[in-house]
């Protein structure tokens, strides 16, 4: 068993497409080693999935997203977890999160336009039971994601390209 | 017509003009290549540094500074060596801030050596330290240091190399180009000759944040009877990502800090004031930003390690500063030649090691302070380009 296989995850984190010979130079273990701990963490669900980050922007697809804030009140037998699987459960919903604070649930939520997206909220989301009140904002431009920047300004800014 | 050669004087036209200066025009001149030949952070200096500098601007502090530097930074750079070395300097007569690390070494080297007396010289090393000897009318002497010594100054070479005439050793650790660095023991080792001399140490220390092993950095003026012979060379060049800002600092011995502001206050007069108020605020809230950018290099250091010694390349594991030094004797080109046609071929630029010195031949220079995306880039090219020879 390799050292520190955490270490594994920060790098994934960074980049997924880094193969088993590069992390393992990378963390200083085998190659041998890297591949099981990548297969022990897929096995116990800590890693989860690996994905591509996309400025849609570029691209002739249409979307957009919203950030809903959701208040709930849990009733008795439904907790806060089963009210989040019920609205994650619907396949536009990209990511859901318990909050701190003034409202209870981040409902992230990707569709083809406007419409549909209000359409989401209005019949899906808000006439559920448990839901008290909902506020939708509209995502106008992302700057980063998964601390990626999307701005292609971070070109080399550097002056010298070669020296000593 | 006017004989400009005749104008110049014999300091000046002793130092020669640098063979490899053709290759980095080529390599300059061709916008799409891939570089790993730079010498500094690919990071910008940390925001809130930035900020500092802006503010101190917007509140019209544009004037000189003291010749010594700002007293609110040089007592952070005493209170830095403190808490880094637990060595003591006085703020008023030890510490000099100056126009980054080069300034420190040009002072010195200029305060110290009269004519004919020699400065010992470990190449491969960066090539700042024997020009400004021969300006000062000094002799260099390099000490070549080997891969199967992983690029070291081992006492027997020092002991070698020492004459009557001995003024000045350089120890330029963790290293450019070669990513050395030197352990406590190694250093004592060193401190062991030097003990019984005269011989004053100029330790350029600028990469001294960036060092991978277990061990900390360790300062040469730490080690016994050192600091009285010290001049330590540091700045905010490669620690905080501040190579424009033009920032660097001496620690010595008031006896001789003295002498080396006195040729600071005439030729610069004080470094840069924006500047300077920047470099306060990198010692106070820096550490956590300079933490982050060494273990990106780390991880880029160790991902370059392992491409190039998966390419067939012999690679000395370098524990310092952002550069690796992989043998290219393997291709059986020359240094320069391997690098011609790398840049040609591929359009990726590396350094030639002989550029560092004679010692350095055999080998190429290639910096990590690129992006992962740019350095796999470069891989995957220099990968195709060793596949054709």
């Amino acid at each position: 068993m390799m050292e520190n296989p955490e270490k594994l995850l920060d790098l994934l984190y960074q980049d997924a497409r880094l193969t088993p010979a590069q992390l393992a130079a990378m963390v200083g273990a085998s190659v041998d080693e890297v591949t099981a701990a990548i297969r022990t963490f897929e096995k116990n669900d800590t890693i989860l999935g690996y994905k591509t980050v996309i400025d849609w922007d570029k691209t002739a697809k249409e979307s957009v997203t919203a950030l809903i804030e959701v208040k709930i009140t849990p009733q008795k037998g439904m907790g806060f977890d089963e009210i989040a699987r019920q609205i994650y459960s619907h396949h536009q919903v990209e990511s859901v999160y318990l909050m701190s604070g003034g409202f209870d649930l981040t409902v992230i939520i990707t569709g083809r336009s406007m419409r549909e997206v209000a359409r989401f909220v209005s019949e899906q989301l808000a006439p559920m039971e448990n839901v008290l009140s909902t506020g939708t904002h509209f995502i106008l431009k992302k700057y980063k994601d998964y601390g990626v920047e999307f701005d292609p300004s971070d070109h080399d800014k550097r002056e010298v390209t070669i020296a000593w | 017509m006017v004989d400009y050669e005749q104008l110049l004087s014999d300091r000046v036209k002793i130092v020669k003009p640098s063979g490899i200066r053709r290759f980095f025009d080529a390599a300059a001149a061709m916008p799409d290549a891939i570089s790993l030949g730079v010498g500094e952070p690919d990071f910008e200096t940390p925001w809130q540094i930035r900020r500092a500098g802006i503010q101190s601007l917007e509140k019209g502090q544009t004037f000189y500074t003291s010749n010594w530097g700002l007293a609110e930074l040089r007592s952070q750079i005493a209170a830095l060596a403190r808490r880094k070395y637990q060595l003591c300097y006085d703020a008023n007569t030890e510490v000099l801030v100056t126009v980054g690390g080069s300034e420190a070494i040009d002072n010195t080297i200029r305060a110290v050596v009269s004519a004919g007396e020699e400065v010992l010289i470990p190449e491969p090393s960066f090539v700042c330290y024997t020009p400004l000897t021969q300006l000062a009318g000094g002799v260099p002497v390099p000490l070549p240091t080997v891969a199967e010594e992983q690029f070291k100054l081992t006492p027997a070479r020092l002991r070698a190399a020492i004459t009557p005439k001995t003024k000045v050793l350089i120890l330029p650790y963790p290293n450019n180009p070669t990513g050395a660095v030197m352990t406590r023991d190694e250093l004592e080792a060193i401190a062991a000759v030097l003990r019984d001399t005269n011989i004053i140490v100029i330790s350029d220390e600028i990469y001294c944040s960036l060092t991978y092993g277990p061990e900390r950095h360790v300062c040469f003026a730490e080690l016994p009877g050192m600091r009285e012979r010290t001049i330590v060379v540091d700045g905010f060049s490669k620690s905080y990502a501040m190579t424009g800002w033009r920032l660097g600092w001496a620690l010595g011995p008031k006896e001789l800090m003295r002498h080396i502001c006195k040729i600071h206050q005439f030729g610069i007069m004080s470094a840069p004031t924006t500047a300077q108020f920047a470099g306060i605020e990198a010692i106070r809230t820096g550490d956590d930003d300079v933490d982050h950018m060494r273990s990106q290099y780390d991880i880029r250091r160790r991902y370059l390690l392992g491409e190039l010694r998966d390419m067939g390349l012999s690679c000395f594991e370098p524990q310092g500063a952002f550069y690796v030094f992989p043998s290219i004797r393997s291709t059986g080109l020359s240094s320069e030649d391997f690098c011609e046609r790398l840049l040609q071929s591929q359009q990726v630029a590396v350094v030639p090691g002989s550029a560092f010195g004679a010692s350095g031949e055999g080998h190429v220079r290639i910096s990590y302070s690129y992006s992962m995306n740019h350095l796999r880039e470069a891989c995957t090219r220099m990968r195709s380009f060793l596949q054709t020879l």
